[in-house]
């Protein structure tokens, strides 16, 4: 993991980033809020980006990596052009949505957290939209599809190429 | 906008209450915009009616867009009032439906009984069913259409914390003060001492709705008693229970009920600094509550000097970061002052040492929403009704194989009958009821033969079953209920934050077996080991993520142990 982060971003980005940095200043607990935002910019947290902010922000590189690493909302791996969320809790689960994630994984041939090997789709398992009313439910780039079929599972991914 | 005075808000509330819909001849339209509706279509029903309203030129019409309306199988739902008339509540909407209420309702001032699901709206049912139909008001419309008080999913419901959804803009303050909002506050920060305060909350019999049941009133008595200039008050809306929504429904449509249930538990232990801290799955939650917290800043009710009373609060939002122990108050600590969000030992207690060391309370959205309610009709309304120990209604969100799926609120001690029953209307056609799972991850399964047990925190214990956060989830005979044991260990396993070895290792070892028993390979020995790593994990894991996770496992033993050993005997190599 050696890349650079002026190899890797923009410097429109890494400009945005230290304005970012800057908002945070001298404001106790802002790691998260901070990581939400540069991650928001970028798209990822990857190591150089980490280290980037551990040296502005005067934190330890492990805690750093310490709060990315714990929170599942935090990537270290670049996104696919969508996110594609099979919801994965109580109500979609007992309403069929195991059988939608397995048609995903078995057609696309990932696993939880992996990117397509066409770059289209990051496929991550959620917790729970709260929206259980519709289970099970599936969440393409934010937008929620409810009640999910196996058989309408193909029709909603079509419009994300 | 300058702050207001207690006058001003008084002002408000009878100026709204005042310049009615009917006086000035406009036709009131309610489209119901919790998540649930938004991703069930609602708004392409909003733009159709926008459309309509303009490509008409029909200046007699206004939209106001709600939060949740409580039943989510049946949206998007829309409410019609005709100047003068009875309410019409429009089930399964969409654009095309739209246009034809827009014709023939919203102009014509009929309604269209095909798309129409109820008369009348969910905070009239008092009063309809005292006027055994339409109220004396308003005209009848086609009484064809049933009346929401003849429902039973509106009708047997007691709408305390859920009182203003379906009729108020969450992002309109105005609507939630000339419904009584506020008023507690302002009752609580001009007349009451910070005593008087924790003595009504302690005698009302309020506890906690995040799941443990702790009595409200004393948490905040033993914050208050700490000697610190620096205190916090904090919301815990990290829903992280599966299948449980009934905080994010509070959260989008009625947000200001938290802020003012805040302002008075602030006042109450002596805080001036509160966080909410909400879940990042929740986006419209988030933007709900920085849009309210603005609004009641610009008008005093939040920062220095509050309605002239002298006393300081503010309050921000705090986002999550996506993992379950941060439900967990002292992991939920951690993560505001920007940790991984491990949990800790206790003592010492939050209340004694919590965000940043100072004394910090707690609470539960639901818990907080009840507060503003308490405090303006007294502690014996509030324990009017509700359990044994624990008084006042409770929320689930009920989902599942039953027909209605929604939010849910009942007296505590209702029977399980009826919420599955009769208000959520049983079971889809053709399947069979086998079990409610109640409490999530760390809750249990109740079956059939003990429906009729009360919904209460200590009467579900007895049943293996916990009250929790309010997910209601209803199993029909077709689910397996080893999966779902299983189901539940893998989230546990998952979300363990990895502190503590029973936690760490012990999900994971039982996950271990149980997926061995789903596949056909377990052995009769390895329900012995399950049980015996559950009772070792209920005593020595840290914090109660990981204490409650053998709780599935334990409560479909105790009530399905046959599946188990039919599941175990699919094995042939097992010896007999």
């Amino acid at each position: 993991m050696s890349e650079k982060i002026e190899e890797l971003f923009q410097i429109e980005q890494l400009e945005t980033l230290d304005t970012i940095i800057k908002s945070f200043e001298n404001k106790p607990g802002s790691l998260i809020p901070l990581l939400e935002q540069t991650q928001d910019l970028l798209g990822y947290l990857p190591l150089c980006v980490q280290r980037y902010i551990s040296t502005k922000t005067n934190t330890p590189p492990n805690t750093v990596y310490g709060v990315v690493s714990f929170y599942s909302f935090f990537t270290m791996n670049a996104k696919a052009r969508h996110r594609l969320q099979v919801c994965s809790g109580t109500a979609c689960y007992v309403k069929g949505g195991k059988e939608i994630a397995e048609k995903i994984e078995n057609e696309f041939h990932v696993k939880m957290g992996e990117v397509t090997a066409d770059g289209r789709f990051t496929y991550e398992k959620a917790r729970c939209f709260g929206t259980c009313g519709l289970a099970p439910v599936v969440v393409v780039d934010g937008k929620i599809y409810g009640k999910v079929t196996v058989d309408s599972i193909d029709k909603i991914l079509e419009q994300y190429q | 906008m300058a702050k207001k005075s207690v006058n001003d808000i008084m002002d408000i509330k009878a100026k709204v209450l005042a310049s009615s819909d009917s006086s000035q001849g406009i036709t009131r339209v309610y489209v119901h915009m919790g998540t649930c509706g938004i991703a069930s279509g609602a708004n392409e029903v909003l733009l159709s009616l926008q459309n309509a309203i303009k490509e008409n030129n029909f200046k007699n019409a206004k939209i106001t867009k709600t939060g949740c309306a409580g039943i989510c199988s049946r949206e998007p739902l829309i409410t019609v009032v005709s100047p003068g008339k009875e309410p019409v509540m429009y089930e399964y909407i969409d654009s095309k439906k739209a246009t034809i209420i827009f014709e023939k309702h919203i102009i014509g001032g009929v309604a269209v009984k095909e798309f129409a699901f109820a008369r009348g709206m969910e905070y009239q049912i008092a009063a309809r069913k005292e006027a055994k139909g339409t109220l004396p008001q308003e005209e009848a419309m086609d009484k064809s259409i049933p009346g929401i008080e003849s429902i039973p999913f509106f009708s047997l419901q007691t709408q305390r914390v859920m009182k203003n959804r379906g009729c108020i803009d969450p992002n309109n303050i105005n609507d939630y003060i000339a419904r009584d909002g506020y008023s507690a506050a302002i009752k609580a920060l001009t007349t009451m001492s910070s005593e008087k305060i924790i003595q009504e909350v302690l005698d009302s019999g309020l506890c906690g709705r995040g799941g443990a049941g702790f009595p409200t009133g004393l948490k905040w008595r033993f914050a208050a008693v700490e000697e610190n200039s620096q205190k916090y008050m904090l919301c815990n809306a990290d829903e992280g229970d599966p299948g449980a929504y009934m905080d994010r429904s509070v959260l989008e449509s009625d947000p200001h009920s938290i802020l003012e249930g805040m302002i008075i538990g602030a006042k109450a232990i002596g805080a001036h600094q509160g966080y909410i801290y909400c879940r990042a799955e929740y986006p419209l939650a988030v933007e709900t509550l920085n849009k309210a917290i603005k609004v009641a800043r610009a008008f005093g009710l939040l920062g220095e000097n509050i309605l002239d009373s002298g006393f300081d609060f503010d309050i921000e939002v705090y986002e999550g970061a996506g993992a379950f122990v941060c439900g967990e108050e002292t992991a939920l600590m951690r993560s505001i002052e920007g940790k991984r969000g491990n949990p800790r030992p206790r003592p010492p207690f939050p209340a004694h040492a919590g965000l940043w060391e100072k004394p910090t309370v707690l609470n539960n959205v639901e818990t907080l929403s009840n507060i503003p309610q308490l405090i303006e009709k007294g502690s014996k309304w509030f324990a009017s009704i509700g359990g044994e120990k624990c008084k006042g209604t409770k929320v689930f969100s009920v989902t599942g194989d039953i027909i209605n799926v929604g939010c849910v609120e009942v007296p505590i001690g209702t029977k399980l009958e009826v919420i599955v029953n009769d208000i959520a209307g049983g079971m889809e056609e053709g399947k069979i009821f086998k079990a409610a799972q109640l409490g999530g991850p760390s809750g249990g399964c109740i079956p059939a033969k003990h429906l009729d047990v009360p919904v209460d925190y200590d009467t579900l214990k007895e049943y293996g079953a916990i009250m929790g956060s309010g997910g209601l989830i209803v199993m029909s005979d077709q689910k397996s209920a080893v999966d779902i044991a299983r189901f539940f260990m893998e989230f546990c396993k998952e979300e363990a934050c990895g502190k503590c070895i029973p936690g760490r290792e012990g999900t994971k070892q039982m996950l271990n077996i149980l997926n061995r028993i789903c596949d056909g390979s377990g052995t009769l020995e390895d329900i012995d080991k399950l049980e015996e790593l559950s009772l070792v994990i209920q005593k020595t894991a840290l914090c109660a993520l990981c204490k409650t996770s053998p709780n599935p496992v334990l409560s479909t033993l105790r009530y399905f142990r046959n599946e188990y050993i039919e599941a175990v005997s699919k094995n042939k190599k097992e010896v007999k």
